[in-house]
């Protein structure tokens, strides 16, 4: 009762809605980039559309593996550095199977590619998942009790050796393919044009994604892992095996990564043993920026990311740069956890308010 | 000694054993009866002279069949000492006061592209209109450019990198944990991009740091022809002078030296031990007045400070900056070097960053070599660096969390656990 009278009490002494400095600052910003983007579409429709499209399509890319990072961090709020390093070996071990296994380059018939395709992408998905479930069972099991610090170490050095991994088999040149799938456009309408290629990325990802929600929010499986989520000692009250969830969780990331391995040799089509570690960073970015843990954010946030990278590397008026791609999203990332550490869509974590 | 080495030969096995353990307990005996202060000196001055003598015997030791060519050259040595000069730093960071600092080689590379700036033809104008500006340098007055000396640079460049360091963490401190390992990333990953887009900052055609062409040459350190001729031992330019090498290691270890004293003080003192309470848990220090961020952020001063120092220093010796010298994988190098030879306790630190540095500057290879040579393989060793820093790193962390030689009270702080949870009133609205 006299708590109620005290929060009354509160609400009468400040308004509810008083804006910020920050959010203010947030807000002209925001506005800044909108009207860059304006300008941008009206001096050339065509070519802000087709910078659209790209972005989509690394958004969709960005997407499937910030998944991986925030199912993990969900379950167990662990930073997994090695996420990005699974993706690059599921796109290394995918490249091989397209150039060597199959010979799937130089335009093959449709009934020979894509089902040597799809089959590809279950290997990848198989052995990401593998390797993923072995990860957390090697290296994160261990330190389940430890200091935070102590996994999130780990996590690097599974990362490092990771990559070593890829330096022995695949070498330091880049794994390229060529001519994989079509580079025909789709459509063309005043120069605005979507290539196949392209769109394979984005139609393979939507499915995906939408399976992966329904996975987590409609199985029991699904409710499973939200419990141990939430909380891993009364789950294991419940009589639900944690150790086999978070298998299963680190399963479905690293599926995931695998399918965004294969999706990446389709288009961009070139991937080596660092490729990983740069692009798991900015996924992790997306995560973050949608608010990690938060499903429908980190696919939110990827879209932003994706079509932050696309703007700035696509647009020609008043566009920083490619050189300055990673500063930009960086920054992003340092502004989102500094001011706002739930991300857009939320979802507050014990790391800051 | 060899006499008695002979009469245990002479005598049975168990009569050996015998007189070698009361050898153990008088020698024991004799090291316990040292007044305690002295006693725990001794064996850091040892090594101290050992490692400061060491260009003098160095020849002689390389020239033992097989074994020798395990011994570094003066010139790797010098980088493994400004490589342990940055683990001890960042041990100031990582192990007093538990931040874990992903980006560490970004206060690295501040302080290697301030000494690189100032003390460079950088900004030397076009070759028509030159424009020179000098203070205590030695380089020669046709060059130029800035020239200030390296021995005030290396103090600027320390003073700029801690300010930087407090910018930096001001914002970013209040985040805990993995939070706070993430930004710090960030930071590492931005500053070689800025460095490398330098060279035309935001389309001015201003050129701060030279693209990814870097600086070079950097002037070297030294002390001038006035004070060379006034006191001959001081040389007069250290990469011009005959024994160029022994001169940079031996300030590289003054350097050194004086890091390890700093931050042994500093851990002593009220700050550090406020350090070790955050650490521990910060709800109780809070509670206790600590009063959190200013402490964080002085953690992270320090350690900015002698990064940036031994930045600046590399950059002096190498007389190069180059972006790519600032690579997220350096950052992660001294966090192994710090974690290997064990959070908090610099004795152990320093074993942990020399064991790695010399992997990667020399062993790995001449480890790579001599299989090679031996089993007839063409294995490239150097190339499986990532691999064995990763594998280090991980069997560390598995097997003894608290690293090889574990201060006292961190190793109970693993085994028992910390309240790790945050603080929630560090937020400043």
């Amino acid at each position: 009762m006299s708590t109620q009278t005290h929060d009354a009490s509160r609400n009468w002494f400040r308004p509810k809605s008083r804006p910020t400095v920050q959010s203010i600052i947030g807000l002209l910003l925001v506005a800044a980039v909108l009207a860059w983007l304006v300008v941008n579409l009206i001096a050339s429709p065509a070519q802000f559309m087709t910078v659209l499209v790209l972005g989509i399509t690394f958004g969709s890319l960005y997407g499937l593996i910030a998944l991986g990072y925030t199912l993990v961090y969900g379950i167990l709020e662990l930073i997994n550095f090695a996420h990005g390093d699974l993706f690059m070996l599921g796109g290394l071990l995918s490249g091989s199977f397209i150039i060597s296994v199959f010979d799937l380059q130089g335009g093959k018939a449709w009934y020979v590619l894509w089902p040597l395709l799809l089959l590809t992408m279950v290997i990848a998905a198989t052995f990401c998942a593998t390797l993923n479930i072995g990860i957390e069972a090697v290296a994160y099991r261990r330190l389940r009790n430890a200091p935070r610090l102590a996994p999130l170490i780990t996590a690097v050095a599974m990362s490092f050796i990771l990559q070593g991994v890829g330096l022995i088999f695949w070498g330091p040149r880049p794994t390229t393919t060529n001519n994989l799938v079509s580079e025909s456009k789709v459509f063309d309408i005043n120069g605005f044009s979507v290539t196949w290629n392209k769109l394979v990325v984005i139609l393979v990802t939507a499915p995906v994604l939408i399976g992966l929600i329904w996975l987590v929010q409609k199985t029991r499986q699904g409710k499973a892992m939200r419990a141990v989520a939430q909380d891993m000692q009364a789950a294991s009250m419940m009589g639900i095996n944690v150790n086999r969830t978070i298998s299963f969780t680190f399963a479905v990331g690293g599926a995931l990564a695998g399918v965004a391995g294969i999706l990446w040799m389709i288009y961009p089509g070139s991937m080596r043993f660092d490729t990983g570690f740069q692009t798991g960073l900015i996924a992790f970015t997306a995560a973050v920026l949608g608010g990690i843990g938060n499903l429908r954010g980190a696919v939110a946030g990827s879209m932003v990311i994706g079509l932050i990278q696309a703007f700035n590397e696509g647009l020609s008026i008043g566009s920083p740069g490619s050189n300055w791609t990673q500063s930009i999203v960086f920054s992003i990332l340092i502004l989102i956890l500094v001011f706002r550490p739930e991300g857009l869509l939320g979802e507050r974590t014990p790391e800051g308010q | 000694m060899n006499a008695h080495r002979k009469a245990n030969d002479v005598n049975s096995a168990s009569g050996g054993k015998a007189t070698l353990k009361r050898a153990v307990s008088v020698v024991g005996d004799l090291w316990q009866g040292i007044p305690a202060t002295p006693r725990r000196w001794i064996i850091p001055i040892g090594v101290f002279l050992l490692a400061l003598l060491f260009p003098f015997y160095r020849s002689g030791l390389a020239d033992i069949p097989s074994l020798g060519r395990y011994i570094p050259d003066v010139e790797s040595l010098i980088v493994m000492v400004i490589f342990t000069m940055m683990a001890v730093s960042l041990n100031v960071v990582v192990g007093y006061a538990g931040l874990l600092d992903l980006g560490y080689v970004a206060f690295y590379a501040i302080g290697a592209y301030t000494v690189a700036v100032f003390a460079s033809t950088q900004f030397g104008g076009s070759n028509e209109n030159p424009r020179t500006i000098r203070f205590g340098a030695i380089a020669p007055e046709s060059l130029p450019g800035i020239h200030i000396s390296i021995w005030l640079l290396l103090l600027i460049a320390a003073v700029v990198t801690a300010v930087l360091g407090v910018l930096i963490g001001l914002p970013t401190l209040r985040l805990r944990g993995d939070y706070l390992a993430i930004v710090t990333l960030g930071f590492g990953e931005i500053l070689p991009q800025v460095a490398r887009n330098g060279d035309d900052l935001f389309g001015t055609g201003f050129n701060l740091t030279g693209g990814s062409s870097g600086i070079t040459p950097v002037d070297p350190p030294g002390f001038g022809e006035s004070l060379n001729s006034v006191l001959p031992f001081l040389p007069e330019n250290f990469r011009t002078a005959s024994n160029s090498a022994r001169l940079f290691y031996w300030s590289a270890l003054a350097l050194l030296l004086l890091t390890i004293f700093c931050c042994l003080r500093l851990r002593d003192s009220r700050l550090g031990r406020a350090w070790v309470a955050i650490r521990e848990d910060e709800t109780a220090a809070a509670a206790m007045g600590i009063p959190l961020m200013r402490t964080k952020t002085w953690a992270y001063a320090v350690g900015a400070f002698f990064g940036g120092l031994a930045g600046g220093f590399f950059a002096s010796f190498k007389s190069s900056a180059f972006d790519t010298d600032f690579f997220f994988q350096i950052s992660v190098f001294i966090l192994c070097m710090v974690i290997l030879g064990g959070m908090g306790n610099i004795w152990g630190v320093i074993v942990g960053a020399l064991f790695l540095s010399y992997m990667d500057r020399f062993g790995l290879n001449t480890i790579g070599s001599h299989v090679n040579e031996t089993f007839g393989t063409t294995l490239d060793i150097p190339k499986y660096t990532f691999l064995i820093f990763g594998i280090i790193l991980l069997v560390t962390m598995l097997f003894r969390p608290e690293g090889l030689f574990p201060e006292a009270r961190r190793k109970a702080e693993i085994e028992q656990g910390v309240q790790d949870e945050p603080l929630y009133d560090t937020q400043q609205s």
